[in-house]
């Protein structure tokens, strides 16, 4: 479990590997909220594809990034989306709040 | 509604947040008899874990205690998963159940409950406070091999 930052001016990609689950997403929460505060990005895009497992842990992530994007008034994208974690994300409606591509 | 069971097992840990992982490794390890779909898997692997973690952050506030998850084969290629543990109990079972209600942090989302009921066929909630809380989900698997 990781994540992994690249820059390209001001838009910043994180690529996040391993289970987003309660005991995972907790560490990266951390991480994420830290890139951000840091390097204060106007775009975040949230490169899903090593994701390996992802629950409900994974939504509490993206609204928490967004939330935290938003108050620094830049956007959240999450791209490269495996089955499941789609799956997971679908049944939650978290499409509404978040791009999903 | 009985239903004749076919095979079981029952695994018992410590409600410590690394066992979430070894839960649905395990269901998953169980399921596999029934030769599911990737989706399939995947979709009882999110539904154990989401079960699993609803008593790990919420069963046993103070201290560890034992969850027990039990699996059963049932007729008609029919999984049951019971999660179980003996802890302080969900006072009010129907808000619980309710689309992003949570008492967690803002680490939670509040749609463990409502992910368990779409990814599993059945999802029976009892809870008592004070005694624990016991979550019971099945999933009827397709039959993929000619009839």
């Amino acid at each position: 479990m990781s994540v992994t930052v690249t820059s390209r001016g001001s838009c910043l990609t994180a690529a996040l590997s391993g289970d987003i689950d309660h005991h995972g997403a907790r560490t990266m929460m951390r991480e994420l909220e830290e890139i951000i505060s840091e390097e204060l990005p106007r775009r975040l895009e949230l490169d899903l594809s090593d994701v390996s497992f992802m629950d409900s842990s994974g939504i509490a992530l993206l609204l928490m990034a967004k939330r935290q994007m938003e108050h620094a008034g830049g956007t959240l994208r999450a791209t490269h989306i495996p089955a499941q974690a789609r799956r997971v994300l679908d049944a939650a409606g978290v499409g509404r709040l978040v791009p999903l591509e | 509604m009985q239903h004749i069971v076919l095979d079981e097992a029952e695994v018992s840990f410590p409600s410590r947040s690394a066992n979430e992982g070894f839960a649905r490794a395990a269901a998953a390890c169980f399921a596999a008899r029934l030769d599911p779909t990737l989706e399939e898997l995947a979709d009882i692997r999110t539904a154990v874990s989401e079960a699993v973690t609803n008593a790990v952050v919420h069963a046993y506030p103070d201290k560890i205690g034992k969850i027990t998850m039990r699996l059963r084969l049932l007729e008609d290629s029919v999984l049951e998963i019971t999660v179980r543990d003996k802890g302080v109990g969900i006072p009010d079972v129907k808000k619980a159940r309710e689309p992003l209600f949570t008492t967690g942090s803002e680490e939670r989302s509040g749609m463990g409950f409502t992910i368990m009921e779409s990814f599993m066929d059945s999802l029976q909630v009892r809870s008592a406070v004070g005694k624990g809380t016991t979550i019971t989900m099945r999933r009827r698997l397709a039959r993929r091999t000619a009839q």
